[in-house]
């Protein structure tokens, strides 16, 4: 175990990854020489060279689809997206090619690809390069969509997405980039997609949350426990597909109560599916209606006053849990 | 390049009209650049001296203003004034100055990528009201909901700060396509920078542009960096003005250094979208002196490299034209500069002294 920034635990993962298999390379704008937009791919070009660590022209779509091809033909693409608002020039390749392949090859070719980069907002960076995409790739079957929060999670499910067979989302959040954790060295650790961990205990009411929404959600909790003396647990799916729904609904069942918090819009978003399959698995459990806490539907502005405003933070979720609790 | 490749001269072109021979040139060398711009000295001085000089006054006074306003832009940046990306225009003022002053401000529009401040100025939206908006205030030109990369003014005929790569080729094409449809003589520059011509939407702009004869002069600011990549490190055939053949347009370079050398091509393009609805791609060659962004170190090129761009300064070298050509002399600059440093002192107290957006503007200008 060391004491890793998220930016350096994604950065081992990947360097383990390029290690133990040949067929893994790194393609994406400015990944190389200049180590990265954000520095995740610090020194993996000095280290592995052009073959296998690759800068692009600004062509999000056309190095997208040579991901899918190189994938289609055998190799185990990661494709970086220097943000994830401009895999949107890309969606055609993920959506209407890597996400549709396997089925439609009858099995025959499956994607083992991942495409991975930041997602959701930063610090005042307005419309464009604010969004946070997961409700939207999560929509189409064929795709995982993974969502770390902590830089153990990061670097176990990023060598999990590249040794999957299948095309990975993996949303990064440049917020958390250089949040401190303790991060197995153990080339081997690896954490299983599709499984949520529960990141605090509690008893009193369930808060479900994903990347940067997690530290927000474990504040609040603190700040709940020490005001009203309520316990909330907050559960991490990390998997938004496949979601462990049991997790989540073991705590619900347990807590009677439920809060989601998302950094992404509210609309057909992962806290309408998660309240959906809550309401399917454990109606008669819930003691109160389930409450979302979202982004503001709106584009990201960019005053300060008014990103805030737009975001999720520690007193809205301590607002939805009182209410839930009726206190 | 292949050899035979590279000697293809643009007339060979079966599809061109007003031919004209282009040299292929892999990087502007500015030594190389300076030679040439000596050998047309002779006519430029003489252009100078046909100019009204009220307009040389504004060109040289916007390029000043803008270069004082970017330079106090890094330094509120720094203070933490300015949040966000903040994409700086240094070493290019010729080219938004250039370009924009050709234009006929009743009539045709502008669009441009994030690197928009003194290309919105130019154009007319205040510096009070673009510093206000970089400060995210309620006074800024779209009420702090944008800030540095999007700024836009209905008024201007300035269509937006886009900061998509690429996305305001597209948009911008679909701008001439209305001036056409409406058949009303509008002309649009659209802008943008060497890095988004290896986007798709370039190459299927130009496709239609020509295809459907629409008025719109494509501006490439080719300052020959994407971020910290090359244009050497990223384009096949580094060679931007040449591009405009495989669509059967005409393409011209342009030294991006020289403000009245962009005027004229841009005057010259403008005529041939207004009289005859033809687009053109103009290749300005320049280059930026500043990081890509205010979080950019820049260690991807040396001081040396910029060094010697600088000896070809926009503003020096127009400053030197002006002066040789007898239309100013130094006290003259000197109270031109006045002028742009207390407009911008304006700004930033403007800036400064208004009131953050109130709450509520969160959710108007969204539909549903
Ligand atoms: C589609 C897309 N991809 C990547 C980016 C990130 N990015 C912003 S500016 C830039 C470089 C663009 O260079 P160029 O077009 O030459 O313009 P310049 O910055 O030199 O003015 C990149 C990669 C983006 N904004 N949009
Ligand atoms: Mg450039």
């Amino acid at each position: 175990m060391a004491e890793l920034t998220m930016r350096d635990a994604l950065n081992q993962a990947l360097r383990e990854e390029l290690l133990r298999d040949e067929r893994v390379f790194i393609m994406g704008e400015e990944v190389a020489q200049y180590d990265g937009a954000y520095k995740v791919t610090r020194g993996l070009w000095r280290e592995f060279g052009d073959k296998r660590v690759i800068d692009t022209p600004i062509s999000e779509l056309g190095f997208a689809a040579i991901g899918v091809g190189a994938a289609m033909a055998g190799l185990r693409p990661v494709i970086e997206f220097m943000t994830w608002n401009f895999s949107i020039l890309a969606a055609d390749q993920i959506i209407n090619h890597a996400a549709k392949m396997l089925y439609m090859s009858g099995g025959q070719f499956n994607i083992p690809i991942v495409f991975r980069g930041p997602n959701g907002s930063a610090y005042q960076v307005s419309s464009q390069h604010s969004q946070a995409l997961e409700a939207m790739y999560a929509n189409f079957p064929g795709l995982k969509v993974v969502m770390p929060s902590t830089p153990a999670d990061a670097k176990g499910l990023l060598k999990s997405a590249i040794r999957d067979d299948n095309p990975v989302i993996f949303l990064e959040q440049e917020k958390l980039y250089g949040t401190k954790g303790e991060v197995p060295d153990d080339p081997d650790f690896t954490i299983p997609l599709g499984v949520a961990d529960v990141k605090r205990q509690g008893k009193d009411c369930t808060i479900v949350a994903r990347s940067l929404t997690v530290p927000i959600a474990l504040q609040a909790a603190e700040k709940i426990e020490k005001e009203y003396g309520v316990s909330c647990e907050v559960v991490d799916p990390r998997t938004i597909k496949p979601l462990d729904i049991d997790t989540i609904v073991n705590s619900v069942k347990k807590t009677n109560r439920l809060v989601i918090v998302e950094e992404s819009h509210q609309f057909c978003g992962v806290a309408a599916e998660i309240t959906a399959q809550v309401n399917e698995k454990a109606f008669d459990y819930l003691d109160a209606p389930i409450k979302r806490i979202s982004s503001a539907e709106a584009p990201m502005p960019y005053a300060r006053n008014l990103e805030a405003a737009a975001l999720p933070d520690v007193a809205k979720i301590v607002a939805a849990v009182k209410e839930v609790c009726y206190l | 390049m292949p050899k035979e490749a590279a000697k293809t001269k643009r007339s060979d072109s079966p599809f061109n009209h007003k031919a004209r021979a282009i040299e292929p040139v892999d990087v502007f060398d500015p030594d190389e650049a300076q030679a040439e711009y000596l050998k047309r000295k002779k006519s430029q001085l003489a252009l100078i001296k046909k100019t009204d000089k009220a307009l040389l006054e504004e060109m040289l006074y916007q390029m000043i203003l803008g270069r004082i306003f970017e330079e106090r832009c890094a330094e509120v940046y720094r203070l933490g004034k300015i949040g966000g990306f903040c994409h700086l225009y240094i070493g290019q003022e010729a080219v938004a100055v250039g370009a924009i002053t050709a234009i006929d401000k009743k009539r045709d529009y502008v669009i441009v990528a994030y690197r928009d401040h003194v290309q919105a100025m130019v154009a007319g939206i205040s510096p009070e009201a673009v510093m206000a908006e970089l400060y995210g205030k309620a006074t800024g030109c779209v009420k702090g909901k944008g800030g540095s990369m999007h700024l836009f003014s209905k008024e201007h005929g300035f269509f937006g700060g886009h900061g998509i790569v690429g996305g305001q080729i597209g948009v911008g094409t679909g701008l001439a396509f209305a001036q056409k449809y409406r058949n009303d003589g509008g002309v649009t520059l659209c802008f943008f920078g060497e890095a988004a011509v290896n986007q798709g939407i370039f190459h299927e702009s130009l496709n239609m542009a020509q295809l459907w004869k629409l008025p719109i002069v494509y501006i490439c600011e080719n300052n020959q960096y994407g971020m910290g990549t090359s244009l050497k490190r990223a384009m096949s055939l580094a060679n931007i003005a040449r591009k405009a053949d495989s669509y059967g347009m005409y393409g011209e370079f342009v030294d991006g250094m020289d403000v009245m050398a962009v005027r004229q091509a841009t005057m010259k393009a403008i005529e041939r979208a207004r009289n005859e609805s033809l687009p053109s791609l103009l290749e300005v060659r320049c280059y930026r002196y500043m990081g890509h962004s205010m979080s950019d170190p820049g260690k991807y090129r040396t001081v040396e490299e910029i060094k010697k761009y600088q000896q070809r300064d926009p503003i020096l070298l127009f400053k030197d034209s002006l002066k040789e050509a007898g239309v100013f002399d130094d006290s003259e600059f000197e109270q031109i500069e006045q002028r742009a440093r207390k407009r911008v002192e304006e700004a930033v107290e403007f800036a400064e002294k208004s009131p953050f957006p109130s709450e509520d503007e969160l959710l108007t200008d969204v539909l549903v």
